[in-house]
């Protein structure tokens, strides 16, 4: 496979890394080096912006109004919009827009126009509840948030943890154990209205991500109706499942895309910096540490970009995309971590942005799957389903 | 253990003296009048010169005498100025008053 972006591939590219550099990193001089905001003004600025270069939306089905390019031009541009201190994780601070989260789109018309349509517009802000105390990895094991039939509908009893957005969004959605003895077949998953009675968010927790908080839930004889079920009763593990497998691949792109950043400011500084007078970038120690940078970014590059092109034509990707989050996840993490060490003190700081890579960077190793789950999840391909 | 979610250490005057005691490092604060009501919660991020103490400089510089405050020194500085700002709403059902003049955007906590 040839991951040579072509000639229409490559002006995107050009454009999205002109406004990193002239419009977000100038503007994030000023900010907190902590902030994942822009100022409101600066940020609708932008987005007219983003809307004039025909990219607002860009993760927004066509037959829904995006501007319908592909997952591989998308992953290319992802990598480029990562390139800046809050980009890991709020990359170009959401002025390309969102689709919002996958799942709706597979919702009934009556739910579309209630929830999905809403989100598009901006309108509406979801949150996506899996993860519980009991565990996040095994999610067809942990799930131990109950829904039970009652009155035409169901009530929830339960509690989420590790839930972005939760405190701020209209909405979410939840997954809940609706048959005890099923397993992974005796989950469904729910729409629920961040006011419905019985829905609290019940405190914040605080993480590495300084710069952004989770929260933890509690569903307290939270009451929906039927109409709030997403798909069909016992079957919304596939619903997560197929979210989680196909967010690994941008995921994957926001990894390569700050470990570029990081490894570009560690070329021009050890070419810069002279030490016991010879300049840094004359020092095999230092050299092989740059080497080793390259070669953990073309590799995650390629897998990503792999991955991105089965899902393109269509084909499985499931073993791909493990490969790519894996091996941007980690990759990513050594990358930082050498081009820290190549700064010496200055690393260190809050005057960089590598401090705050290298905690969000960590985190990547556990978000949307860890490590060791994406290597299971390989080997359970390689070695056969019956694999325990 | 976790963090406490309320900031209830207490209260010290809000004088240059005291502030001159207190670290250079990154945190959140509160100032309160002087029968203890909060009027303002701030953070110290990684932009001020000296940190907390560069903010509650700033604090007594614009209010003058009279006044009191409390810090915590905190690296995760933003999501604890939040959290503080939305315990504070939820107990008291509006932020304190300086605060209230320019909210920041606050999602909705409600600690059992």
């Amino acid at each position: 496979m040839d991951f040579e972006p072509n000639e229409e591939q490559q002006m995107l590219i050009d454009q999205v890394r002109r406004f990193v550099r002239e419009e977000i990193i100038p503007l994030e001089a000023g900010l907190d080096p902590d902030a994942s905001e822009l100022d409101p003004a600066d940020h609708a600025r932008l987005v007219e912006k983003t809307k004039a270069m025909g990219l607002f939306g860009i993760d927004i089905p066509k037959e829904y109004g995006g501007p319908d390019i592909d997952i591989v031009t998308r992953v290319l541009l992802a990598i480029e919009m990562a390139q800046h201190r809050a980009g890991l994780y709020v990359p170009c601070y959401g002025t390309f827009g969102g689709a919002g989260l996958a799942q709706i789109f597979e919702a009934n018309e009556d739910q579309k126009e209630r929830y999905l349509y809403p989100t598009l517009r901006g309108e509406k802000k979801a949150f996506f509840g899996l993860t519980e105390p009991s565990g996040g990895s095994d999610p067809a094991r942990a799930i131990q948030t109950k829904a039970e039939r009652k009155d035409n509908g169901w009530v929830l009893n339960g509690a989420k943890i590790f839930i972005s957005n939760a405190d701020r969004a209209q909405y979410g959605i939840v997954f809940a154990r609706t048959d005890a003895s099923k397993g992974r077949a005796g989950i469904t998953c729910f729409l629920i209205d961040s006011d419905t009675p019985g829905f609290h968010v019940r405190r914040v927790v605080h993480t590495l991500r300084s710069s952004h908080y989770a929260t933890e839930l509690e569903f307290k004889d939270c009451w929906v109706s039927d109409h709030q079920v997403l798909g069909e009763v016992n079957k919304g593990f596939a619903v997560a499942n197929d979210r989680l497998t196909r967010q690994r691949i941008p995921y994957a792109a926001g990894c390569i895309g700050v470990a570029i950043a990081a490894h570009e400011m560690a070329i021009e500084w050890a070419k810069m910096r002279s030490t016991f007078g010879e300049k840094l970038a004359n020092r095999q120690a230092v050299q092989w540490m740059l080497v080793d940078n390259e070669i953990d970014i073309r590799t995650a590059r390629h897998f990503t970009l792999e991955a991105a092109e089965k899902a393109r034509r269509g084909l499985p990707f499931k073993i791909e995309a493990s490969i790519a989050k894996l091996t941007a996840s980690e990759g990513g993490g050594r990358v930082v971590d050498r081009s820290m060490q190549i700064h010496g003190g200055m690393g260190m700081t809050k005057d960089l942005p590598l401090e705050r890579w290298y905690r969000e960077m960590r985190i990547r190793r556990v978000g949307e799957g860890p490590s060791e789950v994406q290597r299971m999840v390989i080997a359970r391909e390689i070695l056969g389903s019956n694999l325990r | 253990m976790s963090i406490r979610l309320r900031l209830d250490k207490p209260w010290r005057p809000l004088t240059g003296e005291e502030i001159a005691r207190l670290p250079g490092q990154l945190g959140v604060y509160q100032v309160g009048d002087g029968a203890g009501a909060v009027l303002f919660i701030g953070q110290a991020g990684a932009r001020a010169p000296f940190g907390l103490r560069s903010e509650l400089q700033s604090e007594l510089a614009q209010r003058g005498a009279g006044h009191q405050f409390r810090v915590e020194v905190n690296m995760q500085y933003r999501t604890r100025w939040f959290e503080l700002l939305m315990v504070y709403r939820a107990d008291h059902g509006e932020l304190p008053p300086d605060n209230a003049k320019n909210p920041p955007p606050l999602g909705r906590l409600s600690p059992s």
